[in-house]
Order: C-alpha cells, then structure tokens, then sequence
C-alpha cells in the first residue's frame, strides 16, 4: 500500500509494523506527533502508551518494559537525550532484554528549539549506542524496522537519530498494514548478572559492549542502508552524505548536469569503515556532506589517512557547522570544487520586520505577563523557562533575562539571588513544574534563597501541542489518574509563601507579587487558568 | 516536465498544514510523485509560516532551492511581501488580500505597493478572506478559495476533480461541505 506520510507518521507506522508492546517519551517538536499519535490510537494494536513526566523516567520505563521482555520505542526531541543520558549509558552496558528503539529528533536551524543547535549523534560516542539516520518517511519506516531487528540481534538499544526536514517532511511511502502488537503483557525474569552495573561487573559489560560494537560493526558493512549511488568510472571526486542532506545533494547534481558517485551511510554509527575504504581508495577529492558538526568528516579523515593519504577531503572548510544544510550550499560547494559555474541567485532585497510568535487572544499569561511589566523599572530580575511563555522575550513583552533548559530558570535564580542583593522572580510552567522544577525548588528551599516563582499553570503541556502532564488528572491516553496538586508538592518541599490565583484578578495577583517580592523565603504563586486554545476546543468538542 | 515548486506562506494558525495535505494528496492521486517540508511547534503561534510543496516526475529535496519557486501563495500580504526576496522571474504570486498587522508592520498601503512594485504582472491578488467571510461565514478556509482560483486561472497544474476528492480523504466530514463550497466559489467565479 502507498500512502502520503509525514516523518513521524512513518516511524508510527514502522514501529507497529515491527510489533512494538511499550511506548514512552516526552513531547517536544519536531517529535512530539509521534506520541500524540501512539496515546492515540495504541489500544487499538495492544500498545501501551504514555506521556512520561520527563524523558529520564521515559527511558526507564521502557527499559523495564524490555528487562520484562516488551518491545518498547521512546520518544523525544534532541534535548531529550541529554535529560536521560544518566540511565541512556547503563543500558548500553546491560543491553536490552526485549529490543528498543529510541527515537531523538534533532533542529537544525532552531526551527522549534531555542537552547541550542544539537547534533545529538555525538552522544554515539559516548554510550556506545548504535545511531541510524534516515533521510525521509520512507527510510524512517523502513530504518525503525531495522533498529529493531539490529536491537533484537544484538541486546543493545538503538538510537534512530532524525532532523526537523525528516520528522516534518511528507512523501509517498511505500507500508504494510499494521498488525496488533505481539505481546501485551510481559514476564520479568530475574538476572542480576545481566541487570545491575555494579563493579567489578561494570567493566566486563563494558567489554561485551565494545565486542557486540565489532559484530554490529561487520553488520553494518553488509547493510543495504550504507549505499553507493551512481558508482562510475569518474574518480575525480565522490561524495559522502547522512540524513536529508542526501537529498539535497540528489537535486544539487541534477541541477548542475553532475555524475558523480556518492556513498550514503544510514548507519552513523558504527560505521562501515570498509565500505567507507572501499569508496575512497580511488578518488582523487571526496565532499564530506553532513549537518551540524563534523564527526563523519573526522573518522573519514582517519581512514583516509590510512589507504588514501593524498586524497583531498572537503567538508566544514566548505559548508557551515551552523543551520540546516539545502541545496544551494551544496551546489556552491561543488561549483568550488569541480569549477562548474553555476548561476548565482541574485536575491531582492526586501527588509520585512520579524513576525514574532505571541501569546493567542485570551492567553492567561497575558495578565501576568502584564503585571510583571510593571516591575521592570524597579530593577527586577526575569527568569525564565521552557514553554509558551517564552514569549516573555519577545516584543512587547521583552522581560526575560535568561532561559536555558527545562527547569533551569528556578535553578540559575536561585543562584542570583545567592549572589546579589536584587529581586528576581522566576517564571515555570505546569509541565516544566513536573519534568525538571522540583529538584530546583527543594534545593532553593534548602539552601534558604528567595526569588518568587510563579507557575504559569494552564492545565496543559501547551506549546507542544496540548499533551498531558501530572497535574492534570488525566494520562496521555485519557484515562483517569491522580491530579497531582502543584500548591502541594510546593508545601511538601517546604515552602511558606503559596498562593493559587487565577491570573484574571489581577488585583489579588499585582498585591500578592508585591507582597511575596519582600519575603526572606522563597514564595510562589500558581497563575491557574485553562491555556485559551484548550478553553476554546473544550467548547467546541462539547457541542458535539 | 520539470517538477512544480509552490512555497506557501502565512501566519500560525491559517491552516497551512490542511492546506498542504490537500495539495499533497491531490498530485498524489494524479500520479505524480510529491514531497512537502512543513513547521511546526512555537511558530504557529501567530508567527511567520513558511511550508514547500513539490510534485512532478521525481522529486528529491523536501525544500525549494532558492529562486526555482513557480508560485508563492501568500495566505497573508505581508508573509507574502517576505517571500519575494526567495523568487525568480518566473514566479507567480497569488496572494491573499488580507492583513494582520503587529506593533512593528509597515502600513497596509505600503505593503501592497511594494507587492506590486516588485511583482508587476506576476502577482495575483485576490480578496479571499473577505469573500470567505462575505458567502460562508468563515475565513479560514480563504487558503482552499487560493487553491480553487490557482487552479481555475491555471496557477497550479492539478485537476479541480482531484482537490474536490481528496477535501474527502484528508478532512474530517464535518468540514468537507464548507472546504467545497470555498473551492468551488473560487473556481466557478
């Protein structure tokens, strides 16, 4: 069956199509429509499905899921792996029991991520994770297939690593139906040997680690996902390319009238350093075509040095290490290397002003947002956090004066506070509260600092696309569950100044600040009020 | 044939996504291959939104290289306005007559001038919004009114009979009738 797919669709697809039982992650772009797509629907293929509370606890849940013999897929966006990277590394060790794949979708270009431009494949290097790029909804389904094979062979994860242009991009793809899942329920067979890193054990894991890297090494050179394109007798220059760049470079020689031979490897790593050999033995250039950072550039090198010293090697002294990659940077490359003129796009030089994202009409952080405003002259100081309150950043707002990871705003405030004798208040949403703001707020009830947090709590994860979290009542599939109650958790952690205020009264809210801003202790007041758009559907979804 | 490239622009929220899947289907059930790039995440909150859409023969890259557009629609005159430094001369504009203004635009007037400075005889304006809103109570569908005057002035080479299947394959039933009606407005007038 053909049918039109997105990215992400595919990788749904693919993945029921390889009988996954267990499915965990946490919303983020460009990966989230994968999860809303599994709560969704996975009761109807025995799949059980959840949004976690972050992505450590995510991956955890899917490695007891394989320790109890599920096939289990997780899902989250770049930064996810570095919030479940302290369990990501263990599990390479243990392996799997029942396989896994992970699902990391980087930005390229910031498109949907502000913190940082990632090229999480690195992590490769660092786990001893196999790393598999597809290049479009196609390979994504075809690649997510073969993670599970590659993980079902070998007990280890697999990371399937992808970018905004290959979650987001939508083609023909070429599917089987989806079949219900093959085991619903597991069986957890004890085996220590297997399950706890604990020395001396740990370094002999690490030893079958290392040794299972060379087997899925000599299975990634005969792998069908490392390919050679066009092989002819030209040996002037080759290309070598990863992920969506591929396509790029397609077009790129299309449009010059170029023949040239590529290599396209789908495994990042480990790399089929033979078939990489092999390509570059008789070439007199090769064009290294990757996003973000140079590592395939740096292994070639290696091995170029070793069966090909006088080829040379182009890459990021060409083609930027910053932003995605697209044909016209490609095509300028290859104009420098082979000489080919190519005609330069003159562009019109028009200067539009920046559209930027806003808070929708009836946003309830637009009454805090404005309240807030009102202190700047005094001198305070504006944390902030990951979500749609961002916008504080932007025009007209412009009140945040620094935002870094989830959960970190409450962290660094507390270290300002520590610091200087200013006042600071500091901004988290519910979801952001959940996955990474608790340890913050007990360690800045500890070590007795006092910026005033305010919980922007819109009863939702909004800015990824309306998911669940703790603090709702529901789970992400829609069942009931407990509703975890953010003025408590606050108590628990020891807390003396709470108030839960609907940001309407802006009254209460304006006294309330002002009070709790001279308070010795750390104060916080939850801002609750229904995300507007969510408010808007509920109506909409009732008159039905 | 050399592969059709139509980049749409917009504000989040204007239903460049429906819009997308639309098109996508449509060349695909004429048996055309297609690709499609879209954004997602904190953009569609009122900010600018850029998709591409390309369908032929065989099709690569996701993305329009820079200059090989054949049409911008523009769902607003503005995020129109922006795609023209991205054009050749061969690009056709079509472009919705509809303006959502923020602190810093230039005025209304300015934008449509520079529009048709730049544009001459390429640019297509046309009062989607308004007429959506005028007949059938509803602007979002002005993007579908774009598709079905593309199509009828020749625009876009897909088959008004394929849109007018695939509104059935890619929207909830609820909203077939309102997305024909819109298509139909615009390619019967």
């Amino acid at each position: 069956m053909k049918k039109i797919l997105l990215g992400n669709e595919a990788i749904v697809r693919g993945a029921l199509n390889a009988g996954v039982s267990f499915v965990s992650g946490y919303p983020g772009c460009p990966a989230a429509e994968i999860g809303d797509e599994f709560v969704k629907i996975g009761k109807d293929y025995g799949v059980y499905a959840e949004w976690s509370t972050n992505e450590k606890v995510a991956l955890e849940a899917a490695i007891g899921a394989s320790f109890s013999g599920l096939k289990s897929l997780v899902n989250m966006k770049s930064f996810g792996i570095n919030v479940c990277s302290d369990s990501l590394f263990p599990l390479a060790y243990t392996g799997t029991k029942a396989p896994m794949v992970i699902v990391v979708a980087d930005v390229p270009s910031c498109w949907s991520s502000a913190q940082s431009e990632q090229d999480s494949r690195g992590y490769a290097y660092l786990s001893h994770i196999p790393v598999l790029e597809p290049a479009d909804p196609q390979e994504c389904y075809e690649f997510i297939k073969l993670g599970f094979e590659i993980s079902e062979k070998f007990n280890i994860p697999v990371i399937l690593r992808t970018t905004t242009r290959v979650n987001h991009q939508k083609m023909i793809v070429e599917l089987e139906e989806p079949h219900f899942a093959k085991a619903t329920r597991g069986d957890f067979v004890k085996n220590p040997h297997q399950f706890c890193t604990m020395p001396p054990r740990t370094l002999e894991m690490k030893k079958e680690l290392l040794e299972k890297i060379k087997k899925i090494q000599q299975f990634a050179e005969k792998s069908k996902i490392n390919k050679v394109d066009r092989r002819r007798a030209s040996i002037n220059l080759g290309i070598i390319t990863s992920g969506v760049a591929y396509l790029h470079v397609k077009e790129a020689l299309e449009e010059m009238g170029l023949d040239l031979p590529i290599l396209k490897l789908g495994f990042f790593y480990p790399l089929p350093e033979n078939k990489i050999r092999n390509f570059i033995k008789g070439l007199k250039k090769v064009l290294i075509i990757e996003e973000l950072d140079g590592y395939l550039e740096k292994e070639i090198k290696i091995l170029a040095g070793e069966i090909n010293p006088k080829i040379e090697i182009f890459g990021k002294n060409i083609l930027s290490e910053i932003g995605e990659l697209d044909t016209e940077k490609i095509t300028l490359a290859l104009s420098k290397i082979t000489g080919k003129k190519v005609q330069l796009f003159k562009s019109k030089n028009i200067v539009v002003p920046r559209r930027y994202p806003r808070l929708c009409k009836g946003c309830p952080h637009l009454f805090t947002f404005s309240l807030l405003k009102k202190l700047v002259p005094q001198g305070v100081i504006f944390g902030g956090d990951i979500g749609c309150y961002m916008i504080a950043g932007y025009p007209p707002h412009d009140i945040q004066d620094y935002i870094f990871s989830m959960g970190a705003g409450l962290g660094i405030s507390h270290g300002v506070k520590k610091s200087t004798n200013q006042k600071v208040v500091t901004l988290m949403g519910d979801g952001t509260f959940f996955h990474a703001g608790i340890p913050a707020l007990i360690n800045t009830v500890y070590n007795k600092s006092n910026p005033l947090l305010i919980v922007l709590d819109n009863r939702i994860t909004a800015m990824t696309g309306h998911q669940t979290n703790p603090g709702i009542g529901k789970t992400g599939s829609g069942e009931l569950t407990e509703e975890l109650k953010i003025d408590q958790i606050c108590q628990a952690c020891g807390v003396k100044n709470i108030k839960v205020i609907d940001p309407i009264n802006v009254d209460e809210l304006e006294a309330t600040i002002n009070e709790f801003l001279v308070k010795p202790e750390v104060s916080v007041i939850i801002c609750k009020r229904i995300c507007a758009l969510l408010a808007k559907r509920q109506v909409a979804a009732n008159k039905e | 044939m050399k592969n059709f490239n139509i980049i749409i622009t917009g504000v989040g929220g204007q239903g460049l996504i429906t819009l997308i899947s639309v098109i996508n289907q449509a060349a695909f059930i004429e048996g055309k291959d297609v690709r499609s790039s879209e954004l997602h995440g904190l953009s569609q909150r009122e900010g600018s939104v850029e998709t591409h859409v390309k369908f032929g023969k065989k099709v690569y890259s996701p993305l329009v290289y820079r200059g090989q557009a054949d049409l911008i629609m523009g769902l607003e005159i503005l995020e129109g306005l922006r795609a023209v430094n991205r054009v050749g001369s061969q690009t056709k504009f079509l472009v919705n007559n509809y303006f959502l203004p923020f602190e810093d635009s230039p005025r209304k007037e300015k934008v449509l001038d520079d529009l048709k400075k730049n544009l001459g005889k390429n640019l297509f304006l046309v009062n989607a919004s308004e007429i959506c809103q005028q007949n059938l109570q509803n602007e979002v569908v002005s993007g579908i009114y774009l598709l079905g005057y593309g199509i009828s002035k020749k625009l876009i080479p897909l088959k008004k009979e394929s849109v007018l299947k695939v509104i059935k394959e890619v929207m909830p039933q609820k909203y077939w009738d309102l997305n024909i009606k819109a298509f139909n407005l615009a390619y019967d007038n």
